[in-house]
């Protein structure tokens, strides 16, 4: 005799729905509510030719574009240490503004000496090189002064203590180079304004970032997949113990992983103090926290996802504010970008913790 | 009527079939043991059977409940305790403290009885603590005296078994899932609790199921053996027909003059 | 971790007692960590800030102190022993002393640097504006770099000799001396406590012989005192510090916690009336940030969830209060009393608690960290839009909220002392409420949880129910200290509410010592006391712009050093060190060996 043909037992909900569940669901239907009549205001004032105009827009996503392709270098770097060591980085944004601030001042003597006008293209490579090595050293740094003692540590131990290695990275800064905004001389020449690409005029300045984060980006695929130090990196990713029996010194990968994370941060702060100018302190911040939610979106671990995640989080920062808020009729949704990337955060984490694309986390790191 | 009735439980992980389509009960009042090679799914049948995993498929009737797919700590409220073959205890907590937890789901204050010291937290409180001590003195001195208050960290191998057992009692359940409670243990301390889970149900009227690898055991304790390979089960009966079997020595024994099998 | 030896212990079957080569080599490389860290000390201005505050009146001064923090540190850095396999390193003079020397010297160069950096013949100054000519005359005088011998050098190496050297002292010796150090250090910092405290009872005399007014104590009862200190320290420290630290819950009686407990009492009411404006109002932010930190406490010490968002359930406490006092409330002013809103504000902040918990508990722990993060910053800009500007006040906030009537007065900021007294009776609120629950059976299954999740679960325990709880009881104490922060303030803008204070109240309950409400009571009264709130200046108002910096530095430290905190509960101690307490373990309380796997019972139970 099977349970089957039993008299039916008192049979108990299969999936219980406890309150938890209802706040999810709540926050579910809310985000898609919201999203959704966002859009369908947006249309409609769009063909009702009201609110912004085409040009408007496009000149939105272009700007998204170029710094989505800065979160996406940022967001390298988060992901790949999450990879290897399994904890958050909080001081990653601290890594990528002082190779903004330094970088200021490379570009400040440049202008000085006039290479900035005679020869942009060295100029930037200059700036650049010099970000990158002081973001490079930086990362470098704080791994073994901070963080190689606490490898066995519970995972919340290092998170916390990136977070006061952030904190102190800040105000060292603030009390170093003093608390004004230093402003990123402008692009000299035709480069101040706009090429046309296809028939489209886009600001050149933003063309240079997406061409140099695409390069980066290019450089950073080749050196994990083709080069030993990348194959030790994934290697280590996946199982530490193991990556050691096989002959793979730890230690030094995880110097690499820090160090190459570094360098696209320091890319990333010379490519901000192009696009946004002004840099302080602080600005490592929101980036930072914005690059991470980048990681999460492509999902933790994956090296092409990062980069897919931060441009798809700087389209949806540019246009989303407009798009969806301002189709609810929200005065000054400018203000509101930062909810926008917050929410992003929040969602994601929430509700696909994974990513887009899938995480690629070492087996002792899947919690 | 059975205390436990499951009906073709099935569970895969990824791509490996750890169940598939299980059957068992037991009644009231028996001691069954469930044997095996190494991957045979029997830690997957304690994981699904007590709520760690959901069932992909099956029904899981326990005191006439189908309690497939509920979550653990329900189910450990309905009356199914169990104890884990890789000790899982609170090491930080004291002995007696890891005991009282045991004792949750058995009690009712909360916050509000907690900060107003209501007579019902006080009474609860009280109660579990003698309960908690009750339960340990099932192990005689082994878990008494100045252990009580020892972390749990400290205690040695047998001890760590010995505390996981008296928290799943502290439970109050009516089936006990005991994973290779022996393991790691020297013969003496095996006999020792070989005589303790004949304890259970003669003194405690406990129902019991354990996975057991040290045959010895497994012939002293049990009415009944199962036996599983591939997820499935092979046959089950007593333990003398079980040891003669052929598919099971085919599947397990291989080597009958080695007593502690695969472990 | 652990990265002390104990030659101390000299056990009979000891492996080989040997003295460790010298090596120049750690000199050089922790002196050069030291110089970056005196350089940064020197260039961000934070040494010449700390000069004009004397703590011990024309001997040290706070820019001095951080010199021999700083050649303390290096100095007993360089003497570390690393562990080598089968050795017990023995100190020596030439190993300890003379390796911290060089380790000092090579830090004092970093001076040199700074020296020879302001006298370039480039403007450095542009980008560090701190190289200033007030620094060079600081540090050398109108001499050349020669002048650097005594202002940077000399204490630096001074302190690293004594770094270096304390491992050649016993460990009791050595901790009477620290001791004796935080003692002075301590009275030397609370000059203007004592000032109020003193004239009050009529000792002003006794003031004016120790300290000096609006400065730091005397040389002579700084040398009497430090002697006492650390004679009774020596005295009474018979059991090393990390014994104490393990036996500590069952050392205590309850007859010793009544004792404390109403000697605090009776401290925490009697004493305000003795302060003055200045220290009262120091320790009415105490008592708000310490509400925050118990809230925090809950949710991070007793539940484990690393919550980066417990400003959120402050500020809505804060902005409830705001909206239903203030009569100039921009949309929704119902002017109530303060008494009648408060049990409506900590219904809000429950819900806030439940309606943020929620989403998150199901997450693991890093990534909830980062959520509540964001959900802190989501109501922050949302509070400072002008989208709910009509509801908020926006970034000019809400002004004109009244005061707490309670009867014959009304308090507010004006009155700190009354201020105090109710923040007082808050934070004994909040203290029980942690306690009773510490010690009940949702504490137990929150310890429970902390440290297993999935096996709590299979114990039982309603793992979401349990850690929802911790959160709206983390929510309800932090709003009563939004609620008493608007009355105290009077106005509520979305900045007083930033990530950075989030961060600061998780040093603050790290600091003390995460799960322990003593803990977390010194951590608030030290950090926030001395060091200042986020916006509030301290006892030692020189911190100034320096002290998140500092809460950095501390917050690193702790992770590194000692992660159980200053004030630590056994239970988190033994987290922490679990291998070295579970080694201790095998011996009972009279050092005789526990053989738990012993055949036969050794006759102990």
């Amino acid at each position: 005799m099977t349970a089957t043909s039993a008299a039916p037992a008192r049979r108990s909900r299969q999936r219980r729905f406890t309150a938890v569940d209802v706040i999810l669901w709540a926050i579910r239907i809310g985000a898609v509510l919201i999203i959704g009549f966002g859009l369908f205001g947006s249309v409609g004032n769009f063909l009702a030719g009201q609110g912004p105009s085409a040009t408007a827009w496009r000149d939105l996503v272009v700007a998204g574009l170029a710094q989505g392709a800065m979160y996406g270098l940022i967001a390298l770097g988060y992901s790949m240490v999450y990879g290897v060591l399994g904890f958050i980085n909080f001081a990653h944004g601290e890594v990528f503004m002082a190779g903004s601030l330094i970088g200021f001042f490379a570009a400040d003597a440049m202008v000085r000496g006039g290479l900035w006008e005679r020869n942009i293209l060295l100029a930037l490579a200059i700036l650049i090189a010099v970000s990158v090595t002081v973001s490079t050293l930086m990362a470098v740094v704080i791994e073994r002064v901070a963080y190689r003692r606490l490898r066995e540590a519970p995972r919340l131990i290092p998170l916390i203590t990136s977070i006061g290695v952030s904190f102190f990275i800040q105000y060292s800064f603030s009390g170093l180079f003093g608390v004004n905004v230093r402003s990123y001389p402008a692009l000299p020449g035709a480069l101040g304004g706009r090429v046309s690409i296809l028939g489209v005029p886009i600001e050149a300045t933003k063309l240079i970032v997406i061409v140099v984060a695409i390069i980066a980006m290019i450089g950073l695929f080749y050196f994990v997949n083709r080069t030993r130090t990348g194959r030790a990196i994934r290697a280590v990713a996946e199982d530490k113990e193991i990556a050691a029996l096989m002959g793979i010194d730890v230690d030094r990968t995880i110097v690499m992983t820090f160090a190459v994370g570094g360098a696209m941060a320091g890319v990333a702060g010379a490519l901000y103090g192009l696009l946004f100018r002004g840099i302080v302190f602080y600005t490592g911040f929101l980036p930072g926290i914005k690059a991470f939610t980048s990681a999460v979106l492509g999902g933790i671990g994956n090296i092409p996802g990062a980069m897919a995640g931060g441009v798809l989080l700087g389209l949806f920062e540019g246009v989303g504010p407009l798009l969806i808020l301002g189709g609810l009729g929200i005065p000054s949704v400018t203000q509101l970008k930062d909810v926008v990337a917050f929410s992003a955060l929040v969602l994601m984490l929430i509700f696909r913790p994974s990513g887009l694309f899938g995480e690629r986390i070492g087996s002792e790191d899947r919690a | 009527m059975a205390l436990l009735e499951i009906v073709g439980l099935k569970k895969s992980f990824g791509g490996l079939n750890a169940l598939q389509g299980v059957d068992f009960r037991i009644d009231r009042g028996e001691i069954v043991s469930i044997i095996g090679p190494n991957g045979a799914g029997k830690t997957s049948f304690f994981n699904v059977t007590s709520g760690i995993f959901p069932p992909d498929a099956g029904t899981i009737r326990f005191k006439d409940e189908d309690i497939a797919g509920l979550p653990p700590n329900l189910i450990t409220e309905r009356g199914l305790a169990r104890t884990f073959q890789n000790v899982k205890l609170f090491p930080n907590l004291t002995v007696l403290e890891n005991v009282m937890v045991g004792q949750h789901c058995r009690r009712r204050s909360g916050a509000w009885d907690a900060i107003l010291r209501t007579p019902r937290f006080r009474r609860e409180e009280r109660e579990t603590e003698e309960r908690a001590r009750e339960v340990l003195s099932f192990f005689g001195s082994r878990l008494s005296g100045y252990r009580l208050e020892q972390p749990a960290s400290v205690l040695s191998y047998a001890n760590r078994r010995r505390l996981e057992i008296a928290r799943a009692m502290a439970t109050e359940p009516d089936l006990l899932l005991l994973d290779e409670p022996t393991a790691g243990m020297n013969p003496r301390e095996t006999a020792e609790l070989t005589e303790l889970i004949g304890k259970l149900r003669t003194e405690k009227g406990f129902t019991v199921v354990v996975i057991e690898h040290d045959m010895k055991v497994v012939a002293n304790v049990s009415d009944r053996v199962v036996v599983l390979d591939h997820g499935v089960k092979l046959i089950e009966g007593d333990y003398a027909t079980i040891s003669t079997d052929e598919t099971v020595i085919e599947a397990y024994l291989g080597r009958p003059e080695s007593k502690e099998g695969a472990a | 971790m652990a990265t002390t030896t104990t030659p101390e212990v000299a056990p009979e079957v000891a492996p080989a007692l040997e003295a460790t080569p010298f090596e120049p080599r750690r000199g050089l490389t922790v002196g050069a960590l030291g110089a970056l860290a005196l350089i940064l000390v020197l260039t961000n201005g934070m040494y010449l800030t700390f000069l004009p505050r004397e703590l011990v009146v024309g001997v040290l001064d706070l820019g001095t102190l951080a010199l021999l923090l700083i050649g303390l540190i290096v100095g007993s850095r360089a003497a570390v022993h690393l562990p080598r396999p089968g050795r017990v390193d023995i100190p020596t003079v030439p190993r300890d002393v003379v390796v911290s020397l060089l380790a000092g010297a090579v830090t004092s160069l970093g001076a040199v640097l700074v020296v020879l950096a302001i006298d370039a013949p480039w403007d450095l100054r542009s980008a560090f504006p701190n190289l200033s000519p007030q620094l060079r005359t600081a540090l050398v005088g109108e001499a050349g770099l020669g002048g650097l011998l005594t202002s940077i050098a000399a204490p630096i190496l001074l302190a690293a000799v004594l770094g270096g050297a304390s491992r050649l002292l016993g460990r009791r010796v050595r901790r009477a001396l620290v001791v004796g150090t935080e003692v002075t250090l301590g009275l030397s910092m609370i000059e203007l406590v004592a000032r109020d405290l003193l004239g009050n009872v009529g000792l002003a005399a006794l003031h004016k012989a120790m300290w000096v007014t609006n400065s730091g104590i005397r040389p002579l009862p700084a040398v009497a005192l430090f002697a006492v200190a650390t004679g009774l320290a020596f005295a009474l420290g018979r059991r090393g510090p990390r014994e104490r630290r393990f036996h500590a819950a069952e050392a205590r009686t309850t007859r010793q916690r009544t004792v404390v407990l109403v000697a605090a009492l009776a401290a925490a009411l009697i004493l305000p009336a003795f302060f003055g404006l200045i220290v009262n109002e120091l320790l009415v932010n105490v008592g708000i940030f310490l509400l925050m930190a118990l809230g925090l406490n809950v949710v991070i010490g007793y539940a484990g969830m690393l919550n980066l968002g417990s400003i959120a359930f402050f500020a809505v406490g804060a902005y409830g209060m705001a909206v239903l006092t203030s009569p100039t409330s921009p949309t929704f002013a119902p002017a109530l009393s303060w008494w009648v809103a408060l049990p409506i504000v900590v219904g809000l902040s429950a819900l806030a608690g439940l309606l943020i918990g929620a989403p998150v508990i199901g997450l693991r722990g890093d990534y909830l960290a980062i959520v509540t993060l964001g959900f802190s910053e989501i109501i922050r800009l949302l509070f400072l839009s002008d989208w709910l500007g009509p509801y908020f006040g926006a970034a000019q906030g809400i002004r004109s909220i009244p005061g707490i009537d309670v009867g014959f007065t009304t308090l507010s900021g004006i009155d700190p002392r009354g201020m105090l007294y109710i923040t007082i009776v808050f934070v004994l609120v909040a203290v029980y409420v942690s306690k009773q629950l510490q010690d009940s059976r949702v504490g137990r299954a929150w310890a429970a949880l902390r440290e297993d999740e999935s096996t709590a679960q299979a114990m039982g325990i309603d793992t979401q129910q349990s850690k929802l709880l911790a959160f709206v009881i983390g929510a309800i104490l932090a709003s009563f200290g939004g609620a008493l922060f608007a009355a105290k303030v009077g106005t509520v803008f979305p900045n007083s509410f930033a990530l950075l204070v989030s961060i600061i109240i998780l040093v603050v309950v790290i600091v003390g010592g995460m799960g322990h409400i003593p803990g977390v009571i010194v951590g608030a009264v030290v950090l926030i006391g001395i060091l200042g709130g986020p916006r509030q200046p301290g006892l030692l108002q020189e911190f100034g712009e320096y002290k998140l910096l500092i809460y950095g530095a501390v917050l690193i430290y702790m992770m590194l050093q000692r992660p159980e905190g200053l004030v630590p509960s056994v239970r988190r101690t033994r987290e922490l060190h679990a291998e070295e307490f579970s080694q201790d373990a095998w011996f009972d309380r009279k050092g005789r060996f526990i053989d738990d796997d012993a055949d036969t019972d050794d006759g102990k139970a």
